[in-house]
This record gives structure tokens, sequence and C-alpha cells, in this order.
């Protein structure tokens, strides 16, 4: 198989809903859409409380230069904007739209354009002006990964088809099922950037997908399943073997990633000029009764989407947004459904553990993806000794949990890496 | 659909990863343990019920040491963790079989309350308890430690014919004391002495006979992950090259197959806690190991030299940690690693 990445652990794949098809869920009644829902500053709200809204229309621009921005996701009126849940950041300004029950669209929205002799930068606008975000969890707006700075050339891009989290089956029932319009919008990636090479990177526990793309005619890289084999820089250096320098971007070693999600929605955008209003959501776990993928609008409340799959079977223990192993807990089920977030879990089993001390027994050294000492950063953050957890790399974690998920005394690295980040953040600013 | 309540929530929020993998501690020692279980089984047969009282003994005093300081600091009781239980067992693995009732029980004691729990209990002690009970045993009892030895049904304490007085490693060191040097050694290379010692038709500490049942103890370790490779291939490795290269009377076998080389490099050496955790440290670790063992076999004063060797470098462990640091992801060659 190809070079791998040293580190990284074999959780239980469980994709269970691997075959089931997508299934449309109609508009909610009621959407939270957050103003922030990507990495950098929240939108800039254009709307206010009271404003008739139709699907797709802008409701918030970006602010700066790391911004994206978003739009109504249901036609209706906007009822409040305030503060409401939020599965990332806790809480964060919504603008709340009340469904009119009609299914309107902004007047703008446009029918199969002709999109061959669009320019780059036509291309680019289009995306920005749709909001598009990267899809696979980090939510980092599109339009400026894909607006290098100059001197930094792209010779490839990479998409990203591996889905390593366990559970989660939504990118790959969108290679499944839309294979020619993730094709498309890598295309379209692929000549903004002016990158000569475009690689589709899958695990090959989808080999069904693999044949479907390269049927198509594209370049794919079979890539041993192994978690996080999708997590950024551990992608690129399966791919093409180099490494991406510690405190830099893909972009330094010459390559970008944008996930396979993330090229459909673009697609969407340039050729429909349809702004990201939603996306597929892997719902799954014995606290749900219908485990299925979902195209749900943003927005929704996740208590809705849960309806949709025939609701709770039981007293769920823990929902979680995202995947089982970078996935965020939530304290209720009245977050809504963002650009970011690929699956809903619901548990009603669950084992908590209690931890117990650091043994020392290396397993995190080996199985951390960024080579990095788990325990001594999980040492050293405890004892808030922050200027040394940066020292020993605790900036260079990805958060990507292997080493939490391998240590038998159960302790809750990841917790401490983000809380060491943090402080080791806040004392730069200083 | 029309069922569902409002789920008045009491979620449980906790930081991701949201699963994981099955190996936790106190499965880890019982594993380990079970390991040991054979080879232990096998010593009662070599020397009898007495093998039973006194591995129960160092067991029982470890457990109990261990729960009486935890709650006189104040500290949450874990013995059901089996770290005790090992430290117990292991320390009743390097006793000489004849040793009175109370020499388990002064290690253990030793072992658990200042080897262990002075410093912090599981997980913050610096050097493997049961090697460190053992060296004081051997500090205050030598003749006890080094003589108390027992004849083994249907073989000789030495591992050749007619010589009943010595362990092997110790007949090698001075075997002008025993007879004709020159025959003796050569008994001790032939075929036969190093096999008697692979199957364990020899005598010496409780748990050391066997070569064959602690390796398939070991290496089912191994295969589950729950011992590193890198530390016995690195300690046998180094052992058995410098076995060949030094000048020893022993062949390279021989040496593998005595003085409890096999359960040192397995079971003590891997002990989680007092090993290095990089990955480059903990070929640094096994290396020193073993040749430290044999440099004590060749020049030292004590005819082994596993459990000295094993302890100076779990002294050595912090160290190595710190100079043998992981090479961060993306991390360019040379300008790294500053101090
Ligand atoms: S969460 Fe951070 S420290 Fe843990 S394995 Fe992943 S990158 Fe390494
Ligand atoms: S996996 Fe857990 S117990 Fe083992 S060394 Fe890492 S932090 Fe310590």
């Amino acid at each position: 198989m190809f070079s791998r990445f040293a580190g990284g652990v074999h959780p239980p794949e469980r994709k269970d809903t691997s075959d089931s098809s997508v299934e449309v869920m109609a508009a909610p009644k009621k959407v939270y859409v957050p103003f922030s829902q990507h990495t950098g500053k929240p939108a800039k709200p254009l709307i206010k409380k009271g404003d008739e809204v139709r699907i797709g229309m802008k409701i918030g621009e970006p602010d700066g230069l790391i911004s994206a921005a978003v739009h109504a996701s249901i036609s209706g009126k906007v009822v409040d904007i305030v503060d409401h849940p939020h599965p990332v950041t806790g809480m964060s300004l919504c603008c709340v739209i009340e469904g009119d029950d009609t299914e309107d669209w902004v007047s703008d929205l446009q029918s199969d354009l002709n999109i061959e002799g669009l320019s780059k930068g036509q291309l680019l606008d289009a995306i920005t002006q749709a909001g598009i975000v990267g899809l696979g969890g980090a939510a980092f707006p599109s339009h400026v990964k894909l607006s290098p700075p100059k001197g930094k050339d792209i010779d490839t891009l990479i998409i990203n088809g591996c889905e390593c989290e366990p559970i989660l089956t939504a990118d790959h029932r969108l290679m499944m099922e839309q294979s020619e319009a993730v094709i498309e919008g890598a295309q379209i990636f692929q000549k903004i950037l002016g990158a000569a090479s475009l690689v589709f990177g899958i695990e090959d526990n989808k080999s069904d997908a693999i044949r479907i793309f390269r049927d198509r005619g594209v370049r794919v890289l079979a890539l041993k399943t192994k978690y996080p084999q999708g997590a950024e820089k551990q992608l690129i250096k399966a791919i093409l073997k180099r490494e991406v320098p510690r405190g830099g971007l893909p972009m330094d070693v010459g390559c970008v990633v944008h996930n396979v999600g993330t090229c459909q929605a673009a697609f969407m955008a340039v050729k429909f000029r349809k702004p990201l209003i939603d996306r597929i959501v892997t719902v799954a776990g014995d606290g749900v009764r219908e485990n299925k993928n979902v195209l749900v609008r943003i927005g929704t409340p996740v208590r809705d989407v849960i309806d949709f799959c025939g609701g709770y079977t039981g007293k769920p223990k823990m929902i979680i947004s995202g995947g089982p192993m970078m996935g965020i807990a939530q304290y209720a089920d009245d977050v809504p459904v963002i650009k970011g977030t690929s699956g809903i879990l619901v548990w009603n089993e669950i084992t908590t553990v209690e931890p117990g001390p650091c043994v020392r027994c290396a397993s995190c050294v080996d199985a951390c993806p960024m080579g990095l000492m788990p325990t001594e950063i999980y040492g050293l953050v405890s004892n808030k000794k922050f200027d040394m957890a940066k020292e020993y790399g605790v900036l260079d974690c990805i958060e990507c949990g292997c080493c939490a998920y391998v240590c038998p005394s159960a302790i809750p690295l990841v917790h401490y890496f983000k809380y060491g980040k943090n402080e080791v953040w806040r004392m730069s600013k200083k | 659909m029309e069922n569902v309540e409002k789920v008045k929530q009491l979620l449980v929020v906790s930081a991701s990863p949201h699963i994981r993998a099955k190996k936790n501690t106190s499965v880890a020692m019982r594993v380990v343990i079970g390991a040991l279980v054979p080879a232990l089984a096998y010593a009662t047969y070599l020397f009898g019920t007495r093998v039973l009282i006194i591995t129960g003994l160092s067991i029982l005093s470890a457990v109990g040491f261990e729960a009486l300081m935890q709650k006189m600091l104040g500290r949450k009781i874990t013995i059901t963790d089996g770290s005790a239980v090992l430290t117990g067992l292991l320390l009743a693995f390097n006793l000489p079989p004849g040793v009175p009732w109370w020499i388990p029980v002064a290690g253990s004691g030793f072992a658990v309350v200042f080897a262990k729990q002075l410093f912090g209990g599981l997980g913050y002690n610096f050097i493997n308890p049961a090697l460190a009970g053992r060296a004081f045993l051997m500090a205050s009892w030598p003749s006890l430690m080094t003589k108390a030895w027992l004849e083994p049904v249907g073989g000789t304490l030495s591992g050749i014919d007619g010589i009943t007085a010595a362990t092997p490693l110790s007949l090698l060191k001075n075997p002008e004391n025993y007879g004709d040097p020159q025959i003796i050694i050569s008994q001790l290379n032939d075929i036969d002495a190093i096999r008697n010692a692979f199957f364990g038709k020899i005598g010496g500490c409780i748990g050391e006979t066997s070569v064959l049942l602690l390796l398939l103890g070991g290496l089912f370790l191994l295969f589950l992950k729950i011992v590193d490779y890198r530390i016995i291939a690195g300690y046998l490795g180094s052992f058995a090259l410098l076995a060949w290269l030094l000048p020893t009377k022993g062949s390279v076998l021989f040496h593998l197959f005595s003085g409890g080389l096999i359960l040192g490099a397995f079971f003590m050496a891997t002990d989680w806690v007092t090993s290095p955790v990089t990955t480059k440290g903990r070929w640094v670790f096994g290396i020193g190991c073993g040749v430290i063992t044999m440099i004590i076999r060749v020049w030292g004063g004590y005819p082994e030299g596993v459990s000295y060797s094993i302890l100076l470098m779990n002294v050595f462990t912090p160290l190595i940690d710190r100079v043998t640091r992981e090479r961060v992801f993306g991390q360019m060659p040379k300008k790294g690693v500053k101090k």
C-alpha cells in the first residue's frame, strides 16, 4: 500500500450506513443559522428581525479575510437574531428563521449555467458568494484555501475521500451518488489553483467508490484504512510523501487538500449558483431508531433530524455532533446542524471509565500520528508548565484522539491538549 | 414518531474521542500475571508446594502493604488493579525456593512501601518495585539469597550431573571450587546442559527455571503488544552479541538460558512504568540492559546481573526519555531538538 504515516489506530469501522442512500429531509419549521460556522471571523449579519427571507438568500457576509458568507436555508421570516447553543463553540449568534412552508428560492438562483468559459476569478467569486467551507469538519473557508499567496505554487490538488472517522458514511454516500458533481467540483478547484495534477485519496474500505472514480477516469490512490488517514498532513504524507513543516500549511509543500463534500458543494455553487444551505449528515447510534444518511438544511436543530430518523429509542446518554473520534458531545439536542456537521451520533449505552494514573505504557507515543509524546505533554499541561508543553509540541497536536483512544488508563488526553493550546495561545498574545 | 418525547436532557458531555480501545491497565496486569502462571506451576512441580507458600506470602504481603500504605497516605485503594499482585509474583520469581517465610514478606514490604507508594504509587515509581525488593533482600541477607537453593525434581541445581551445590552461573564464575574447571566448563556448554536449562530441569530462583515456559508467556505478551519488542530485542540482541564477543567461558546459548535473563528481558525490563516511552529510548534501554548484564557477568562480583542491570537502566530512564525525544511530524532534520 502507499507510503504510510507513522502512528495511527484501527478503531472498529462500524460503517453500517454505507449502503443506505441519502434521504432528503424536508425543510424544518424553524432553523437556527449561526453566523459562525467556519474557522475565522463570524459573518456580518445582513438582515434584521422581521425580514422576509428566501432559500439561498445571503443573510451574513464575510467579515475580513478569513470568514465566509451564510445563507438562509429555508424560506420564511427572521423571528430573532439571538445567541443560541452551537455545536462547536457552545454559544453563538444565530439567525432564527421561521418557515412559511414554501420552497421559494431567492430569485437569482440559476439553472444549469455554462461554466466552460468562466475565468478563475469568476469561479472563485461564485464559491465565495456561496459560502463554501471545508465540509470535512474543520470548516475552513474554501475561497481562502483556493487563493494561495504569490510565490506558493500549487502542483497537486488532493481530494480527500478518506472519511476515516468510524461510523460516518456521509462522504462515502456522496461519492457513490454524486461522483460526477464531486469530480467536476474538483476540476473547478484544479482550474482555480492551476494545479498540474489532481488526485483522489480514498481509503481501501470503500472499494466501490474507488471503482466508480477510476471508471470516470480520474486518478485515485487507494489508501490503507487507518485512522487518521484523512487528516490533512497525514494524507499528504501518504500520497505525496511530502511532510508539511511544523506550523506550516499544505501550500508550503505545493499542495492543497479539499474534501469530496466541498467539491460537490462548490460544483453546485458554480453551476447553479446554489449557496451552501444543506449537507449530508450520517445519523447513527443505538439511541436513534433509524440509522441513515440524511440531507439536512443548515440550521436544523439536531432534535428535528432525530425525529426524521424515527426519534429516540430510549433515554439518550450522549449526543455527538461529528464522528466518534473527533466529534463534540452536546449538552442538549437543540443545537443546529452546521456546515461542518458530518454526523449526529446518539448513544443510550455508554461506558465511562474513571481515569487512572499514567502508567507510562507508551501506547500514546506509538499511536500519535504527529510524533508527539502525549504522556509528557499531559504531565506538563496538568502541572501548568505551558511553555514546556509548547516546546514538546502541544501546538502540533491535531486533536485526532488516537492517544486517548489507546490510553489504558482512560486519561482524557485530548481535553488536556485543547486546554494546553488555549493557554499557550493566551500567553503568546500577552 | 408520535411518541417522541422531549428528552429532558442529562447528557454526558465528555471530551473526544468517544470510543476507546479495549486495553486497560488492570486487564493488562492480569494478562501478564496469567502469562507467568505456567512457569509458577512448573516451579511448584520442581521444588514442591513450598513454592506456592512463598509466592502466596509474597503476593499477599504486597497487596496488604499496598492497601495499608494507601490507607495511611489517604489515597484511593487500588489493589484490584493487579499491579501489587504482579509485584509480589515477580518478587517471588526472583527468590531462591528455599528462603524462609519472612523473606518474601520483607521483600514485598520494601518493594511496595519504599519503591512504589512513597514515590506516589503506580506510575510514579521510577524503579521496578519487585527488583528493588530483591536488591534490598540481597543487600540485607546475602547468604540466604544466594544459598537457599533447592534441588529440582529429576535434575540438579547446576543442570549438570554430579554437581548439586551451585547454580550454573556461579559454577561458571568459580569452576575451580567444584572440580576440574576444564571439564566443568565444557559440561556447562554441552548440549545436554543447555537442553536442561531450556526445558527447566535445573535449579535456580523460583521463576527463572524453564526458559521454554517463560518464552511462551513472553511471546504471548509480545503478540498482544503488552510488552514492547524494542526493549526485548535490544536486550537479547546486545546481550547475545556481547556473549559472543567478550571473553566469557560460557557459550551464547548458555548465557541466554541462564540467570533469569528471559524472565528479566520479557517481564521486568518491559515494565511500563520504569522503561522509556520514546521509541528510540526503548532501544537504548534494552541495549543498555544487555550490555550491563554481560559486563556484570564477565567482570562483576555477582554471577548473574539481570536485576541490577535493569535497576540501573530504570534510574536512567528519565534521562533517556529527555534525550531521545520523538521526531515531531514536519520537524525538519538538523535544526530541530533545542534544549
Ligand atoms: S490528539 Fe494530538 S497528541 Fe493525541 S494522538 Fe492526536 S495529534 Fe497526537
Ligand atoms: S497511553 Fe495513557 S497511560 Fe500510557 S503512557 Fe500514554 S498517557 Fe500514560
